[in-house]
């Protein structure tokens, strides 16, 4: 219960920050060329400057910056996004509709790299300075360097054109109508592309931290003490080294969240995953603000949950924080 | 000189400094080499690299030199991380420096901004900031320097909050100092040296950023830059997948270079760490 109490305490630490970036990033786009009422005129074909006034006024675009940023906090609140002129739908529904393939993408590609990376920098740690660990380093280098959309045509051009094992893109195939288990199957093959394109760079960051985190605590005491008793290398290991050397990892999610949902932006639009990165491309070059403020306050919330769950994750693994709560 | 003969002691932070070089010296002779406009036709569009010698890495769907645009495109991927490691690294210092000299509301409110930065995940900072201001080469250039910021303001701050109290700051004080001139010129070039090696990641970062929002065309479609071309080769991955491959290879390199030569700094200035 305890923990419960203090990650809610760094919840509800948190709601200001949204604020701040709301009304930031709301004041922000009063500076942007052109409102939603503009950008509903070009799709309509044009139209004269009565009706552009009226619309105005229906959306209350007529009224001063404060009042709108007060009206527009104050339909937040009734968890009221406004309206995409775009998609002629509620931008709620819009975002709604596209969130399942970013997170679907986000926590295979956080498994991935946390999976791996956990395992490479194991065994980097086990032989440090010796052949397998100066051949992870250095792939970790290499990976941190690689450009994500690069890497990613690059695995289209093997696995999708010359190969053909994979598809190029999308979430399903549109063609074949399935359902349950095929649709899944269909779905995973559609995202292993997407997962190892997105992973690369935190598989990178992950095995670098990892492989530190390990070297520091099988230098500490109470690993002495576990192999004076007599444990193997490999209960050493699992039992005693692991869940400590787990922490900085786990800390590295909090601070990677964001990073990773920028990320999917350039994923997505690779691979023409209908997500949530890609919304906010498209909105950016449709001009479709209120969604854009909206991907804001979306991908913010994302990020601050992600950050409640990574704190109930912390004081499982580290009951010291418990104590101190 | 202990820390740079301890720089060229490693063999990764060597590599990375002559292949920084490299890269340093295309952008400066690319307008020797290429004395044409990077960006206009050539010749025959998709021509495979190596097989005519008048264009070395072939040109592109449009018919324009690939290799002239690797070596402008080094200009602007040089320039861009440049300076927007630059503005990221001032404003972070300033930032982490109030913050951390000070403390107390003045850290809080300070901290909350950064707080709110780093809630926000940079690329999606980065779209809002092009859809307002658009995406010449000094937008974006300012907007990837905004984005970056948070990061160096952190470390800052640590090393603030860790000298602000050390006898030669209070000396200062007792001096008669202002705090303006503890915080210049006591407490900053001791607080410096952490902070200059960590832009070599932002720089790495900034670069990686800049050549996504090329990818997607949202950067500057006037100037020749390597996420410009990737952009234009996805057209034709199909077949001439080597339009794409090429300004990535150059990509990866630069930034690894930085890393590197971020990575031997780091090793050469903290040399008890170097174990790690």
């Amino acid at each position: 219960m305890r923990i419960l109490s203090l990650a809610g305490r760094r919840l509800a630490a948190s709601i200001p920050t949204l604020f701040l970036i709301l009304i930031g990033v709301f004041l922000l786009l009063q500076f942007a060329p052109g409102d939603t009422v503009d950008a509903m005129m070009a799709q309509m074909g044009g139209g004269d400057a009565a009706t552009a006034r009226e619309l105005r006024k229906f959306y209350g675009l007529d009224l001063s910056i404060p009042m709108q940023l007060g009206n527009y906090l104050w339909r937040l609140i009734r968890l009221d996004l406004g309206f995409s002129s775009i998609y002629g739908k509620p931008v709620a529904t819009v975002i709604i509709e596209r969130l399942p393939p970013t997170i679907l993408l986000m926590t295979a590609s956080l498994s991935f790299a946390f999976f791996f990376g956990l395992l490479l920098g194991v065994i980097a740690a086990r032989g440090v300075n010796k052949w397998p660990d100066t051949l992870i380093s250095t792939l970790g280098l290499v990976f941190y360097a690689t450009p994500s959309f690069w890497f990613g045509l690059m695995a289209i051009v093997v696995f999708s054109i010359y190969l053909q094992w994979l598809p190029a893109g999308g979430f399903e195939d549109i063609g074949a109508v399935q359902s349950g288990f095929g649709r899944t199957i269909d779905i995973a093959q559609h995202l292993i592309l997407p997962t190892l394109t997105l992973g690369l760079i935190f598989l990178a960051i992950y095995l670098r931290i990892m492989r530190a985190s390990m070297l520091e605590v099988l230098n500490l005491d109470f690993v002495r003490t576990a192999r004076a008793k007599g444990l193997d290398e490999t209960r050493v290991v699992a039992k005693h080294v692991l869940r400590n050397a787990l922490l900085p990892m786990v800390t590295l999610i909090g601070l990677q969240a964001g990073t990773m949902l920028g990320g999917s932006v350039v994923v997505e639009s690779v691979f023409s995953l209908p997500g949530l990165g890609r919304l906010a491309y498209e909105s950016v070059v449709q001009r479709d603000l209120n969604t854009l403020l909206g991907i804001v306050f979306v991908s913010a919330l994302l990020v601050i949950l992600v950050n409640f769950l990574v704190d109930l994750l912390y004081a499982r693994l580290d009951p010291r924080i418990q104590a101190e709560g | 000189m202990d820390a740079v003969k301890r720089y060229f002691r490693s063999p990764a932070a060597v590599v990375g400094l002559l292949l920084l070089l490299v890269v340093i010296a295309m952008a400066i002779t690319a307008s020797w080499l290429y004395p044409r406009d990077p960006l206009a036709l050539a010749g025959r569009p998709l021509i495979w690299p190596f097989s005519n010698p008048r264009f070395l890495l072939g040109t592109d769907n449009s018919g324009r030199d690939i290799a002239a645009q690797i070596f402008y495109g080094a200009r602007i991927s040089l320039l861009i991380g440049g300076v927007a490691t630059l503005i990221a690294v001032v404003i972070g210092v300033l930032i982490g420096a109030f913050a951390g000299f000070y403390g107390g509301k003045v850290d809080t409110i300070l901290m909350r901004i950064t707080e709110a930065f780093q809630t926000l995940p940079n690329f999606v900072l980065l779209l809002v900031l092009v859809a307002v201001f658009g995406s010449t080469i000094t937008t974006v250039t300012i907007a990837v320097g905004i984005v970056s910021w948070p990061a160096p303001a952190r470390l800052t701050r640590a090393e603030f909050m860790s000298l602000r109290s050390r006898e030669f700051v209070q000396a200062g004080r007792t001096l008669g100092m202002k705090d303006i001139q503890l915080i210049l010129g006591e407490i900053l070039p001791n607080a410096l040296p952490p902070v200059i090696v960590y832009a070599s990641v932002v720089m790495a970062l900034s670069i990686l950023l800049e050549s996504a929002l090329a990818f997607l065309r949202l950067s500057d479609p006037n100037v020749a830059s390597w996420g410009n071309l990737i952009g234009l080769g996805r057209d034709v991955l199909r077949v001439q997948w080597y339009v794409s491959a090429i300004p990535g290879i150059a990509i990866l390199l630069t930034v690894l270079s930085v890393s590197l030569v971020g990575q031997g700094l780091n090793d050469a200035l903290n040399p008890r760490l170097k174990s790690r």
